[in-house]
């Protein structure tokens, strides 16, 4: 069985980053695009990790750390507008609002 | 005691009178104000007038008399009130005292070897420097100061003397008036200003007197103020006379600013060294000029004169002694005060000579027909004053002073005899309603005999030494002509014509009185007569003191006692007539003007006497001169036309055209012009300013519609640029490395 090596990593960090992006630009549902940012959070997550791995350098674990927390607040902020935004407009579709068109 | 210092207290004593009635006067006086107001008497005139049918309105005398007090007393006569005995004992006393001081002067000036005094008390205006008409710098000032000398000596004994006899007349004349003590104050201010006006060293004080003489003329003329007839001939003559003092202050201020002083006896001593103004009209000239319209508007000569005649408005002693005795010779008086400067202007001189005589034979020609009493003398005085300027228009100064001194007796003589008939007929002024009434008032009859004949030039009478001194002045004067002459003369006969009319209508022939005021015909009290005998005295007397050089060379005591004023004229003038020396010629003219008089008197004889019935058919067949006379010429229709209508309404609709016109055009052009520039900068702002901003708004527009189409509101959008960018962006690393 072959070694799990750092590209390994990025390919699955790529992946993911891949699939976040795709979800972010083609859901309509907002619950789901939050959820394809979390992805390419813990896309960049994975990156971190293995470099810090690779490179045995204990900063980007840190930085990985911040980012998991930087990601639920997020994750709540996030959801909070949902609901205000639900509250008020009767929907979660990202196309049918469309309030800063000109 | 040394009068000569005291002169200036002579205008002093008038002026303490005056001002204890007008101060204190109405408070001693028991009527209530209303009442003073309406003087009584006159609603009776009128009321008794209009009982008769008569439509004669022209007398305004409340007089009664002594049958007049059943109806007098429920008006509230106070006669012999303790006021009025203060009243008539203290006014006629002041001017008495003030006619004791200048005899006094003048006696003293008699014996003096220059006969000339000045007292200057202090100075009144002080030093405004002034640039003269040469350049120097001179000093305006004007003393508070009295100047006696032969001339103005002449002038206070005139209106002392005769003022003094017209307030005693006035005591018995006013005595059932109300407002007694007011008129007695007003007579005693005019005696004050017409002093002032004598007596004064310079023309800035003589100018104080002059208006001071005009207001209480303008006072008296309107004493009867509530009629209104009465309160317009006193602003008439206040009016008229204005125009006339328009010119004595500017020819004053002229004349100040060529020779740097006021003072006569300076003004005269700086004149001396000037040359006379033969050839040119010339600044003296123009100066005298103006001095002489001063004069034409106080001594009422053409064209200033249409106040005097209606002036007859106020009391009869008013028009004795403002409108005929003293005030309307102050200009005649302000002439021969400046004698040299007249003297120097020869052309002026002439103007002043054709002036009088057109006045004289004007005034005497409506005088020929009028019917009132007092109008006749009116008119007679205008006349006779036009004589004084023509005697001083052909340089003859101390001829004019000398009929005017002459003239101040037999003319207040006539008016006071004209009050006392007036007096006896109840207030009748038209000679038509009177006649007969010789024996019935025969102390003035008498009197007035006398006056008419001193007017009219019979030989041996005042008038007579005058009027023909002033006829052979105008004859033999190289300034004078044939021509003025003949005017003057023709002017004597009128004179004696109208006079005689007069007397005829009043005193002789068929009585025409209606029946009840012929019932209460009576003679006039005591201080009413006493005063007409003594000035019938001097109608007779005062002649004397100048006869003609041809009778005797004796009696000349008025020309030498002027000489020294009008000196170097003086012996000019008797240079002249030695050198004519035409004894048999001036025998003749005398004899020609005395024969014009004789014919005069005698024609109004046969007209007004005789055979009444010439006169009348003479009327039928000039009617179109006969009215014009009547109606004075028509000349106050003339000025009212031209001046008060013409110039004055006719003036005011040009100003008031000329507002709503040009100035209000010129508003209301600046508002059109403003509107339209405003509706310009509007329509630049909308289409220009505006579209500009428009514009560039709108190509804003157009430009950013690319731009606006990438804005979706869409999130995802959004996210998909972001993407698409950094794939470029590492595109552009990855392939550009």
């Amino acid at each position: 069985m072959q070694p799990i090596t750092t590209v390994h990593y990025l390919v699955l960090s790529a992946a993911l980053l891949l699939i976040g992006t795709i979800g972010v630009l083609t859901r309509r549902n907002i619950v789901i695009i939050l959820m394809s940012i979390e992805l390419i959070l813990n896309a960049v997550n994975i990156n971190l990790i293995a470099f810090s791995q690779y490179l045995h350098n204990i900063g980007g674990q840190i930085f990985t750390i911040f980012v998991i927390t930087d990601a639920v607040a997020e994750a709540a902020v996030g959801l909070g507008i949902l609901i205000a935004l639900f509250r008020n407009k009767e929907t979660v579709q990202a196309d049918q609002i469309d309030l800063l068109k000109w | 005691m040394n009068f000569l210092d005291y002169i200036w207290l002579i205008p002093l004593f008038p002026l303490f009178g005056a001002a204890l009635m007008l101060l204190i006067g109405k408070k001693l006086d028991p009527q209530p104000a209303s009442e003073v107001a309406l003087a009584p008497g006159v609603e009776h005139v009128h009321d008794e007038h209009d009982h008769h049918g008569h439509s004669h309105n022209g007398h305004s005398h409340s007089h009664g008399h002594d049958h007049d007090h059943d109806h007098g007393h429920e008006h509230g006569h106070h006669h012999g009130s303790p006021l009025k005995k203060l009243v008539s004992l203290l006014c006629p006393g002041m001017v008495l005292l003030s006619f004791i001081f200048s005899v006094g002067a003048v006696l003293e000036l008699a014996s003096k070897e220059q006969r000339l005094h000045q007292v200057i008390q202090f100075t009144w205006l002080a030093g405004l420097p002034f640039h003269m008409a040469d350049g120097r710098l001179g000093t305006f000032t004007a003393d508070w100061g009295f100047l006696l000398d032969p001339l103005s000596a002449v002038m206070i004994l005139v209106v002392t003397g005769i003022g003094f006899l017209i307030h005693v007349y006035s005591v018995g004349y006013m005595a059932h008036d109300n407002g007694f003590y007011r008129f007695f104050g007003y007579l005693n201010l005019f005696v004050f200003f017409m002093l002032m006006l004598v007596l004064a060293n310079n023309y800035v004080l003589l100018f104080v007197g002059w208006e001071g003489v005009g207001l209480c003329s303008y006072l008296l003329i309107g004493f009867y103020f509530h009629k209104k007839s009465a309160g317009d001939a006193g602003k008439k003559a206040f009016i008229v006379n204005r125009i006339g003092d328009a010119g004595f202050v500017l020819g004053t201020l002229l004349l100040f600013s060529l020779v740097g002083t006021t003072r006569f006896v300076d003004v005269n001593k700086a004149l001396a060294e000037m040359p006379a103004e033969t050839i040119e009209f010339g600044v003296l000239s123009a100066a005298a000029l103006l001095l002489f319209i001063g004069a034409t508007g106080k001594s009422a000569q053409f064209p200033l004169y249409v106040w005097l005649p209606d002036a007859m408005e106020g009391p009869t002693p008013v028009s004795a002694l403002i409108h005929a005795a003293t005030m309307v010779t102050a200009g005649v008086y302000m002439v021969a005060r400046s004698n040299a400067l007249f003297s120097l202007a020869p052309h002026t001189l002439t103007i002043v000579a054709v002036v009088g005589a057109f006045t004289a034979i004007l005034a005497a020609s409506i005088g020929l027909v009028q019917n009132d009493i007092k109008r006749v003398l009116a008119y007679s005085t205008v006349s006779q004053l036009g004589y004084m300027v023509l005697a001083l228009g052909v340089g003859a100064y101390w001829v004019a002073v000398f009929h005017l001194f002459t003239h101040a007796f037999f003319k207040a003589l006539l008016f006071l005899g004209s009050g006392s008939v007036i007096h006896a007929m109840s207030g009748e002024q038209d000679m038509r309603r009177m006649g007969a009434l010789k024996d019935k008032i025969p102390t003035t009859h008498f009197t007035m005999f006398i006056g008419s004949l001193a007017i009219a030039g019979i030989p041996g009478l005042a008038g007579f030494f005058s009027k023909d001194e002033i006829l052979w002045q105008t004859f033999s004067s190289p300034l004078g002509s044939k021509a003025l002459y003949a005017v003057g003369l023709t002017t004597a006969g009128m004179t004696a014509f109208y006079m005689w009319r007069l007397m005829n209508m009043t005193f002789y022939g068929k009585s025409r009185v209606a029946p009840d005021v012929a019932a209460k015909i009576h003679e006039s009290p005591a201080s009413m007569t006493i005063p007409l005998q003594v000035l019938a005295l001097g109608s007779v007397l005062a002649g004397w003191l100048s006869v003609p050089k041809i009778w005797t060379d004796k009696l000349q005591l008025f020309e030498h006692w002027l000489a020294p004023v009008f000196g170097a004229e003086g012996a000019h003038a008797a240079a002249e007539e030695a050198s004519h020396g035409a004894a048999s010629l001036e025998w003749l003219l005398m004899g020609v003007s005395v024969t014009i008089a004789v014919i005069g008197i005698y024609i109004a004889r046969v007209f007004y006497n005789d055979k009444p019935e010439i006169p009348e058919s003479l009327e039928a067949r000039l009617p179109g001169l006969h009215r014009s006379l009547l109606n004075k010429w028509y000349l106050d229709e003339i000025y009212d036309f031209l001046f008060v209508n013409g110039l004055c309404k006719g003036g005011g609709r040009l100003l008031g055209a000329f507002d709503s016109n040009v100035i209000d055009g010129a508003v209301n052009g600046a508002g059109w012009i403003t509107r339209f520039s405003a509706t310009a900068s509007m329509w630049w702002d909308t289409w220009i300013i505006d579209g500009a901003v428009r514009l560039s708004s709108f190509l804003v527009k157009i430009l950013s519609y690319p731009v606006r189409i990438l804005q979706t509101g869409q999130v995802q959008s959004y996210a998909l640029f972001i993407v698409m960018g950094a794939i470029v962006f590492f595109g552009y690393y990855m392939v550009g490395r």
